[in-house]
Parts: structure tokens; C-alpha cells; sequence
């Protein structure tokens, strides 16, 4: 945004007969002195483009990616895994983005381990965190002629994440693996139950699952519903699939 | 070299609640006053449009909010004795930036705090002996009554038109309000804003256990309001997008919502975006603020001449400033002298979830402020005689909008991950609510704030460095809240409970609250101060620090309510003595 400024001091000086001048007076003095509302200049989200293959991410990593979702939050009778509400696309386009460079992160160093209390120290902004980590836990997987994660049996790789998340599985390197499978989950968690405006929570799915009503403005109708179920089915910020015009 | 510009009669550093409050109070004296705001504009069409503002990525997880951690975060760590490292991404705070300060993004929790927390010191020695506050808990006395901010209260509240309920109208206790509150001359502006299932449920159960549940006062408007200042806010529509996001409704009160529409038409207000201060100037016997210098968004220095300097930015960038500046003598934790950086406080909060089988609790119907609370167990409303610990919380069923990718309540044994997450989240996520406490943290003297020693910002300023960890006082309070949580959670008649009480040192991570203090505090003595009653400089007589930043210690309330009637206090004692006798002091040092 660029730099506004307001400066009266040229228009009137300072003292208490300006200020005792009513308020329409004044207001018409603004006016002259400039807007500091401006219209049409929102910031409506950019819509994730679904058609694309993945940007950011090498087959290899979105072979890692693919399959990590796939046992984060599997497929099941009660709604779709990640994978089928697209948080790896979602996570590929927010690590290609002003996220995954770490836009709004502190990420100067000097970088020490860090206490446990101490919060995200790894050396790289998200992205590269995600691809140094997912580099290491090949290595660490395949050292000894082992599968990759991606090849392994489902049970396998849920015993891996759960070593990963107890901070068991030494990566080596200058990778966290504990810190990693944070980031990991979070990245997850957020492709599946964002807004489907930034490719994730595909079809509103994960929302209908439990049961959010999405992006709505005017609940007042509710507040006093107690233990009715809600009528109204998910809406994103772009609206819903059935308002798509077809054909 | 600064480029000079013309002398203003006030210029302010920061422009989010208390320096909208004070640039109102300060015009209507006839000063002519500059605000420098280091972050951009904000308008509510613009930037919180409802067409978009239910957005939990883009607000919360991606912090566009909030501020840029790029251009200047802390440093962090619960003891002297370890290394601090810079506090990298926001999590358990989280620091506003911007038009508007963090009051664009706060759930409009608008509390006063206690009679007796304004006497946390004496007070307690008072009642439960010598013993009861340990040598290394600096709390101290707050310079200033109750009775003297009831006034201030009240104009903060009748500015934001907060809605609720009294509990003590003049010393007469009234029904359905908080019996434990201190005296008020009148009625809340507004009503209760309308209660939802959960909160109703918490009530109910609380009140079978003799405890007194009323409504959590909001600055999220139960109906239409015009404010003092001829200011409307709209009808809040419990979108559930308060706490972490800002209102596109005019109904949560901000800067922008309750005081901004008046004072930007003022001709004898300034308001300076994207300009940073670097440095309150000093004359050359170092008591007297001459002005400050700022940097703009282009890189250029510019030396602002003032007769007043006024800090009112948040309480870490408050103390940055002064340690920056040299004023004041820096705290320094192994001798307890020095006053800047000294008491820093936070505060400790846990919850114990209820999840229900029988009962649709639609948390995503919900509002900031939007609750049932108790204060039996807050500040010194109860004996703590043997309980090993002074102050207190409150409890209660705050329902601010369940977002789903934040609100993950699963029962004890439910993994974060995989079918049986999946199972439980889609089972309990209309059926869960959530018994919060929020205790007070009282400051000891290994909580601290100065300036670290590697880490730069991005001017090359040294960042601040925070020095904080939890003690035994708090976590036996912070426990014992949890219980009287628990007791309630479970006469609400659920399927289970689960308690997430507070354990360990305190971690950067997890949001708790954005409710930092102290570092620069108000006090009767400038040995042990940085300001007086009327948060002036003992040592520069016309600079003035507002804001938490002036708390002694923190009290188990949320701190708005407070900051904004101390700085309504301020502003009245510069507008009726100090603008009357220049440059002097208010209280004879």
C-alpha cells in the first residue's frame, strides 16, 4: 500500500477555534485535504488455479507428500483422506508463495537448536524446510536398501510418523524431525479444512464432515437454536459448487 | 541526516487504541497532534471487507494482520541463564501492526479490573501476612484506585457500547450481573448480547454449584449503537470471525469503528502511516523529550520536533523505545534496581473441554466477547488462606466461533492424527464445549525485558529481549482454577471431560494470550517506577508512556478495559493540570 498521508497543518492552523468548529465544517475541510478511504480497492482472495500440475513441489516430494496426507487423515466411511480434498496441491501452492518463502518471518540468524519452548528455529522459511526434510527422511528410509516412505505398507509409514512425531526417528542433517512433523501436521490441517478458495477443503468436504457452515456473515438466526441441528449447508468465499453455472 | 520538519504540539508513537483515545482527547484541548503509525492504513471497507473477512487462513494461520516478524520480532527464553533466541513466527501472542493496533484484531473482551488488584501488594500483605508474597514477587501497589478510574471506565465503554449486564450499581449488588465487580455509577450501554447453548449450559451448572454466572461484557454490539462521539456501530451477526480476524460489520469497537470517523476530519490532526520512530530525542540535560525521529517507508530520516512525546504503541515496542532512547535506567534482574524493562508479566490460562452426545452446540455461531463467565475464583474474591498462592481467574464458556482448522477438541486418548482423529473430530465437533480459565500472572524479578545482544531487526536495531517463564505462584493458581473448571465441566452433564491444564515453562508456541505487561510501570516512587499516576516520565516530564506497558503486575481480567481507562485518566490530567503548567511534573518526584 503506498504511504498515505494526511497533512492539514497548511489547510487550518492549530488552536481551539478550529476545533470548535462543528463538525459539517470540518468535514467539508477533509474533504478538500484528500480521502483517506478509497473505493474499489479490496483485497479479494486470489482463487487457486486446480488445473495445474504442481509448481513447487519434484515428483519425488509430492510422492512424500502425497502419501504422508494419505495416513494423516486417511480415506474413510466418515469423509474424504487429505489427499481427496487437495491438501497437496493446497500445500504446493502456499510453499511456491509468500508462505513458503517465509515472507513474514523473522529469519535472520545466528540459528541455535532452540529450547522446546523456544518455537520454530529451523534455518529455512517453510518451503525449504519442507525440501530439506522431506530429502532427509529418503535418506534416513532408503540408507540400508529400504522402500521409500511413498513405497512402504500403510502400517509402516504410520509407524514412521508416529517416530517422527515422538521425535524417534534421527533424520541427521540439521532436520528436526519432531519440528518437522509440526509444520507437516499444521500444513495438513490447513489444506483440509481451509478455505477451497486456496485448493484444499475440495467440495467443502472436510467443512460438511463436521459440520462448519463456512464463510457466513449473519448467524443471529441461531444463536437462540439450542440443540437444533443447522439448516444451511457450507459456503466458501467464492461460494459453492452448486451455484457453479454448468455447461 | 534527519530532514527537520515544523514543531507539532504532540506527537504520537503508535496509533492503535491509546493513541486514538489520546489523540481525540488531545485535539478536543486544541493541541495540534501528529500520530506516526510505523504500519499501513486500515479501513473496515477496504481491508475487513465482509466479503471476505471469514477467512481463517488468510487472518489467522497466515497472520495478515498482525505484524510482520520480517522487520522486527523479540527474543525469547524462560531464564537469564539460557540463550535467547528470536521469536520467528507469532504464536503465543499475537503483536498487531497497522491502523489500529492489535484493537482490530482482539474479541472486544472489555473488563475492569478489581478494587483490590489495584492493591495487589498491600492488599494481600494486608489480609493474608508477610508470608504470602514471596521476595522475589516485585508486585507493587498501582498508583491509582479503582474509584479513581470508574470514570474512565465508564467512558471506554460508553465509546465502545459495550453489552452487559451491571453486577454493582453504586454498591447495590443487581441480579444477573457480577456480583464480585467494583461499584459502577451506571448500566452498560447495551444489553446482553444473546446467549448460545453452550455458554447457557456452563451457567446452569455453575449456578447449582453456588458459584454467580453472568454475561461476559462485550465490545461486540447487542444492537444498534451511536456513541458519545456521534460514532454508529452496527448489530453484531455472531459470524464468529472476532478473536485473530477484524469485524467488517461495525459492531466489534476498534479505532476504526469508534473514535477514527470524527478524529481524521479534525484539522488539527495528522495522522503519518508507514513511519516508524527510531529514537525519542532528548535535550542535552536528558529532561526534556524534544521530539522524535522516524524513518519512512522509503528509508528517509525525519526529525519531529514536539513539545509532548506520547508512547502508544504496544507495550513491547513502548519499552523497545525507551531502552533505545536511553531513557530511564534499565532493569537489571541481579541487583532489582533500575525501572525500564522491570515487571514484565503475562498471563496463565488452561480449559477443560465437555463433550456431549445428546447436545448441538453450533460453536461456529459465536462473537469475541460472546460468554458466561464466573469471578468467584478472580483476583481476591476468595480466601486464599493455605492455598500457596495469591491472585486469581476468571472461569467461564467463551464461544467465539469454532474455526476448524484451530478448533480441534478431541477426548483424552484421541490421537492428533489418522482414522481415530478423524472418527472423533467428526463426532465431537458440533457437540464440544470449552470451560476456559484466565489467571493472572503477578511479576517476579527474573521477568524481564532489555535489549539482546545478537539479534537485530531490520533497521539494525538490537531486537528486545524477553525473559519469562511461569512460577509456582501461578501454576498453583492456574491449577486450582483448572479444578474449579473441571468441577463445573463436569455438572454440565456430558459424555466425558478433559482437562488441558498449563504445565511447564512457558512456550512460545501455542496462542494463549495477547495480554503482555509491565516494563515501564506506573507506581508512587521513581526508584521503583518509570512513570507516576498520570503514566508521565519521573525523569522527562513531558513524555508520556501509555498502555499495559504502565501494569505493575497483571490481574486475571483481560487488559483493555484498564489500558484504555488509564489512558483516558492521563489525558484528562493533560488536558486540566499539565497543559496549564508546561513541561512540569504532575507529582512531585
Amino acid at each position: 500500500m503506498p504511504q498515505f498521508q494526511v497533512d492539514r497543518r497548511a489547510v487550518l492552523g492549530l488552536g481551539a477555534a478550529a476545533c470548535a468548529a462543528p463538525l459539517a465544517a470540518a468535514a467539508a475541510q477533509f474533504t478538500a485535504s484528500g480521502m483517506v478511504w478509497q473505493a474499489n480497492t479490496s483485497a479479494f482472495p486470489t482463487a487457486v488455479d486446480l488445473s495445474a500440475h504442481y509448481v513447487f513441489f519434484t515428483p519425488d516430494e509430492a510422492a512424500f507428500i502425497e502419501a504422508a496426507c494419505a495416513r494423516l487423515i486417511p480415506a474413510d466411511a466418515t469423509g474424504p483422506s487429505a489427499v481427496q480434498a487437495g491438501a497437496p496441491l493446497f500445500l504446493d501452492r502456499q510453499l511456491a508463495g509468500e508462505y513458503g518463502k517465509g515472507a513474514r518471518l523473522y529469519m535472520q540468524g545466528p540459528f541455535g537448536k532452540g529450547t522446546a519452548t523456544q518455537g520454530y528455529q529451523a534455518r529455512w522459511p517453510p518451503a525449504g524446510f519442507h525440501r530439506a526434510a522431506i530429502k532427509a527422511i529418503d535418506e534416513h528410509l532408503t540408507r540400508n536398501g529400504g522402500a521409500p516412505f511413498h513405497r512402504r505398507a500403510a502400517a509402516d509409514q504410520d509407524a514412521f510418523l508416529k517416530d517422527l512425531e515422538a521425535g524417534k526417528a534421527e533424520l541427521g542433517g540439521e532436520v528436526d524431525g519432531k519440528a518437522y512433523f509440526k509444520l507437516l501436521l499444521q500444513n495438513v490441517m490447513e489444506g483440509y479444512f481451509c478455505d477451497p478458495i486456496y485448493g484444499g477443503n475440495q467440495g467443502l468436504a472436510a467443512w460438511k464432515m463436521i459440520g462448519f457452515p463456512g464463510a457466513r456473515y449473519d448467524q443471529r438466526a441461531y444463536v437462540l437454536a439450542y440443540n437444533q441441528p443447522y439448516p444451511l449447508p457450507p459456503v466458501g468465499i467464492g461460494g459453492r459448487p452448486a451455484w457453479s453455472v454448468k455447461g | 541526516m534527519a530532514t527537520k520538519l515544523p514543531p507539532v504540539d504532540a506527537v504520537l508513537v503508535g496509533f492503535g487504541w491509546t493513541g486514538a483515545i489520546m489523540a481525540q482527547e488531545l485535539t478536543e484541548a486544541g493541541l495540534n497532534v501528529l500520530a506516526l503509525e510505523r504500519g499501513d492504513w486500515r479501513d473496515t471497507p477496504t481491508d475487513f471487507s465482509p466479503a471476505y473477512a471469514q477467512d481463517e487462513l488468510r487472518y489467522y494461520w497466515r497472520h495478515e494482520l498482525f505484524q510482520r516478524l520480517n522487520h522486527d520480532t523479540l527474543t525469547i527464553r524462560n531464564k537469564a541463564s539460557e540463550t535467547a533466541l528470536p521469536m520467528r513466527q507469532l504464536g503465543s501472542f499475537l503483536l498487531g501492526s497497522g491502523v489500529g493496533g492489535a484493537g482490530v484484531h482482539w474479541n472486544g473482551q472489555v473488563w475492569r479490573f478489581l478494587p483490590s488488584d489495584f492493591k495487589a501488594r498491600s492488599h494481600n500483605l494486608q489480609r493474608y501476612g508477610k508470608a504470602a508474597i514471596p521476595d522475589d514477587m516485585t508486585i507493587q501497589d498501582y498508583p491509582v484506585t479503582y474509584d479513581d478510574l470508574e470514570p474512565h471506565f465508564d467512558k471506554f465503554e460508553y465509546l465502545c457500547g459495550v453489552s452487559g449486564k451491571a453486577g454493582n450499581l453504586k454498591g447495590v449488588i443487581q441480579p444477573g450481573g457480577d456480583p464480585f465487580e467494583g461499584p459502577r455509577q451506571r448500566e452498560y450501554p447495551n444489553p446482553p448480547l444473546d446467549m448460545p447453548y453452550g455458554p447457557t449450559l456452563f451457567g446452569k451448572a455453575a449456578a447449582e454449584l453456588g458459584r454467580h454466572p453472568f454475561p461476559h461484557p462485550a465490545a461486540n454490539c447487542s444492537r444498534p449503537y451511536t456513541n458519545p462521539l456521534g460514532v454508529q456501530l452496527g448489530q453484531c451477526t455472531y459470524c464468529g470471525f472476532c478473536e485473530k480476524y477484524a469485524c467488517g460489520n461495525y459492531s466489534k469497537a476498534s479505532a476504526q469503528t469508534t473514535i477514527l470517523p470524527v478524529l481524521m476530519r479534525k484539522p488539527n490532526f495528522t495522522l503519518k502511516t508507514n513511519s516508524e520512530v527510531t529514537k525519542v530525542n532528548l535535550s542535552a540535560d536528558g529532561k526534556t523529550a524534544t521530539g522524535v525521529t522516524y524513518i519512512d517507508d522509503k528509508g528517509q530520516a525525519f526529525e519531529q520536533p514536539a513539545e509532548l512525546v506520547i508512547l502508544s504503541a504496544y507495550i513491547l515496542h513502548n519499552v523497545r523505545l525507551l531502552l533505545l532512547s536511553g531513557i530511564g535506567k534499565p532493569y537489571d534482574p541481579a541487583t532489582g534496581q533500575g525501572v525500564v524493562g522491570k515487571n514484565y508479566a503475562y498471563q496463565i490460562t488452561s480449559s477443560v473441554n465437555v463433550f456431549f452426545d445428546d447436545k448441538i452446540l453450533n460453536p461456529f455461531v459465536g462473537a469475541g466477547a460472546l460468554g458466561t463467565i464466573i469471578n468467584d475464583f478472580n483476583g481476591d474474591n476468595f480466601d486464599h488462606s493455605g492455598l500457596g498462592f495469591i491472585g486469581g481467574g476468571y472461569v467461564g464458556v467463551l464461544q467465539t466461533g469454532a474455526r476448524p482448522i484451530e478448533t480441534h477438541n478431541t477426548p483424552t486418548g484421541a490421537p492428533a492424527w489418522g482414522a481415530a482423529w478423524k472418527t472423533a473430530i467428526a463426532r465431537d465437533y458440533l457437540k464440544t464445549a470449552s470451560v476456559a480459565t484466565h489467571g493472572a500472572v503477578m511479576s517476579h524479578r527474573g521477568n524481564y525485558l532489555d535489549l539482546d545482544p545478537t539479534y537485530k531487526d531490520a533497521l539494525g536495531r538490537p531486537l528486545l529481549r524477553m525473559t519469562f517463564d511461569f512460577t509456582d505462584n501461578e501454576h498453583r493458581m492456574s491449577d486450582y482454577l483448572t479444578d474449579r473448571a473441571a468441577e463445573i465441566a463436569k455438572a454440565m452433564g456430558g459424555r466425558e471431560i478433559k482437562a488441558n491444564p498449563r504445565k511447564g515453562s512457558w512456550d512460545v508456541v501455542p496462542y494463549q494470550t495477547t495480554h503482555n505487561t509491565g516494563g515501564a510501570i506506573m507506581g508512587d516512587d521513581p526508584k521503583t517506577s518509570f512513570t507516576n499516576r498520570y503514566l508521565q516520565s519521573w525523569d522527562v516530564p513531558n513524555l508520556f508512556v501509555l498502555g499495559a506497558t504502565a501494569f505493575p503486575q497483571n490481574a486475571g481480567y483481560n487488559p483493555t478495559g484498564t489500558v484504555a481507562a488509564l489512558t483516558y485518566y492521563a489525558a484528562d490530567a493533560i488536558r486540566t493540570r499539565y497543559l496549564k503548567a508546561s513541561h512540569q511534573p504532575l507529582v512531585p518526584a
